[in-house]
């Protein structure tokens, strides 16, 4: 595979109270171009601190992404980069969709002028063709009526118009990697399903790239190529949409798939469950970071932690029990 | 249906818009407008819809949250609009809520042995001493530890919280319990333990739930019967199985195609809908979806269709055209 984006040994930190504590612990991965990668887990599993460090935005206070990480997009390793190297390449080579259209929007702008404002800056034009190219943008997410929403401000907006907005901005240098986290998750299904729709539609008319995090195993079902199942700071299991869904390897991701209820589950009939609760990283288990939860632990699990292991092809999984889990 | 636990006769909820230095009345939102419902005990009302449908309204007027604009609320044979002083501590012990945020729900400063027992406080059961057994108990009954009675909500997960906010609705054994969002805010592992212990404690305690969601597979899960919302609208009410079968509402049958499935092998065929809701303040004349529906004719802009009932079916759909499309 041809891929844009590889990630080697991804490891972020933060100092606490509680001392340091890594979020994203050692993570490997890569994105084919015009493939869409989605990364998978709960709260404070560390799919969005991933998705910031790939951006590297993470707060330089008290967060650092450790030296012997690596990612490198197109040939060009970004942690080697230069802070206005790296300021470059926000906006032009990568783009990033947050989840919250309302703060990521600057109140006192217009829509239009921040689309403008991307043109300007990297792409150097006049205030008049920038705006022009804006428009443009507006078009391509299909926001209705764009020539008077251009002068209008996000207030103004809906959630689902803003989030086009936000779109339209990640979008406007036609970016090779496109960073969406949590795109959808506020927004109404009819809604989602219209804006998981248009960027279907721009990444094909783009061949962009894109890693997309998300809770919702439905969106990942929906518009995934390749799948990562991240607990605790690290990968669990990862392989290709169909690998993960229709041979789930790994004791969490078979409870995740499981425990939602679906169109065709038995209404009433008692759900199956992950029992207890997301540990806090200050004080992981020992081991297996899934094994207080896990049905199927052993005493291994409570002392080694297992490695990512090939299940069959591209799809791996880390579990010292992957076969029982996954079955024949 | 026998005797209808709670029944909803053409309940409207508008709230006023008031603007200028005397705060004149310039306008309303019609947030809940002309609903009809009935709901039998041991039932499971599911009401579904996007955000500004007046689901939430709906439900807290439900509560006596709200007073409704217009229209009757009646709940165990009395009306709400004529309740004598007994009534209103009867209605208050019977019908409860558990809320969306179980962060913003639940006081701080209390710990939850206070939390759990100002119910039985409030209502003269049983003395201060008994308090700690009657709260050890319904602790038990949500399934957590008695020790956590001496301590506060910061000290809990979002999960263990909404269990203590399940605990305070059921806490005197009341009739009925309006569900406003209770799983959204959770992640789905802990979703479905949240699940289980409403479906584990319906049986036990024989409640009736009013659950509004917009996750139409937590709703299907949970509800017997389900009523569709668009715009402060009733657009269709039907048992489960004939909604998810065959939804003939064109509002329902988007709604459901939108929904994203588990299964990557059935990524085709969305019926995606176009545009945005539009603002209850200022909705449109006639059906209220006819500037987002696709099967749309000239009568549909003059005349709001009535809920009717669907003859062969048990279905009821607000809807010109319901059964020819």
């Amino acid at each position: 595979m041809d891929a844009l984006l590889q990630v080697e040994n991804l490891k972020t930190s933060f100092v606490t109270d509680d001392g340091e504590i890594t979020a994203v612990d050692g993570i490997n991965f890569s994105v084919g171009r015009g493939k869409t990668l989605c990364i998978v887990g709960e709260s404070g599993c560390g799919k969005s601190v991933t998705a910031l460090s790939l951006m590297r935005l993470i707060p330089g206070a008290n967060g650092r992404i450790h030296d012997t990480s690596k990612i490198i997009l197109d040939g060009t390793d970004l942690l080697s980069l230069t802070v206005d190297q790296m300021r470059a390449q926000r906006g032009s080579s990568i783009g990033m969709i947050f989840q919250e259209p309302m703060t990521a929007l600057n109140p006192v702008f217009t829509v239009g002028e921040q689309i403008a404002e991307v043109f300007r800056i990297h792409k150097k034009m006049g205030r008049s063709q920038a705006n022009e190219a804006a428009l443009g943008m507006l078009k391509k997410v299909r926001i209705p009526a764009p020539e008077q929403r251009f002068d209008e401000y996000p207030h103004q907006l809906s959630g689902g118009m803003k989030q086009r907005i936000l779109i339209a901005m990640a979008l406007a240098c036609e970016p090779k990697l496109l960073i969406a986290d949590e795109p959808s998750t506020a927004l109404d299904v009819t809604v989602q399903a219209q804006i998981l729709r248009l960027m279907k539609n721009l990444q094909e008319s783009m061949n962009t790239s894109i890693v997309f995090i998300t809770h919702d195993l439905g969106v990942v079902a929906e518009i995934a190529d390749d799948v990562i199942v991240m607990y605790a700071g690290r990968i669990v299991e990862q392989g290709s949409v169909f690998e993960i869904f229709d041979r789930p390897s790994h004791p969490y991701t078979k409870g995740l798939l499981h425990s939602i209820p679906s169109l065709t589950s038995v209404p009433k009939k008692p759900l199956n469950t992950i029992q207890g609760m997301v540990p806090s990283l200050a004080n992981l288990p020992s081991g297996c970071r899934f094994h207080e939860r896990c049905p199927w632990a052993k005493e291994i699990c409570k002392q080694k932690a297992p490695q990512l292991e090939p299940v069959s092809g591209s799809h791996l999984s880390a579990c010292h029990f992957t076969k029982e889990v996954s079955g024949p | 249906m026998n005797q209808p636990l709670l029944t909803l006769d053409k309940v409207s909820k508008h709230f006023p818009i008031t603007g200028g230095v005397m705060r004149r009345r310039i306008g309303e939102v019609q947030a809940v407008t002309d609903v009809s419902l009935q709901l039998a005990a041991g039932e499971t009302l599911g009401i579904v819809g996007e955000s500004g449908c007046g689901k939430s309204t709906l439900g807290r007027t439900i509560c006596r949250l709200y007073e409704p604009s217009s229209g009757s609320i009646t709940f165990d044979g009395m009306l709400f609009s004529s309740l004598n002083k007994e009534q209103t501590t009867s209605i208050h012990r019977n019908l409860q809520m558990i809320f969306q945020d179980p962060y913003a729900s639940l006081n701080p400063r209390m710990p939850v042995l206070e939390i759990l027992g100002e119910p039985f406080a409030l209502h003269n059961i049983g003395t201060a001493k008994d308090r700690k057994d009657q709260v050890a108990e319904l602790l038990k009954l949500v399934g957590m530890r008695p020790e956590s009675m001496f301590r506060f909500p910061h000290e809990f997960s979002g999960g263990q919280r909404q269990r203590i906010g399940i605990a305070r609705a059921i806490a005197l054994k009341p009739k009925l319990v309006v569900c406003d969002e209770a799983v959204s805010a959770l992640d789905v592992s802990i979703q479905s333990q949240v699940l289980n212990l409403l479906v584990e404690l319906q049986k036990q305690l024989n409640l009736t739930y009013v659950f509004i969601s917009h996750d139409l597979a937590v709703i299907r899960y949970i509800a017997d019967r389900i009523a569709v919302m668009y715009l402060g609208n009733v657009v269709e009410i039907a048992d489960r199985d004939s909604l998810y079968r065959n939804p003939m509402h064109p509002y329902s049958r988007a709604l459901l195609s939108s929904l994203p499935v588990p299964d990557p092998r059935r990524r085709h065929g969305r019926e995606t809908l176009e545009g945005d809701v539009p603002s209850p303040a200022n909705p449109p004349s006639g059906c209220r979806f006819h500037t987002r529906c696709k099967f749309a004719k000239d009568i549909c802009k003059s005349k709001t269709p009535a809920l009717a009932p669907m003859s062969g079916t048990n279905q009821m759909v607000a809807c010109h055209f319901a059964g020819t499309i």
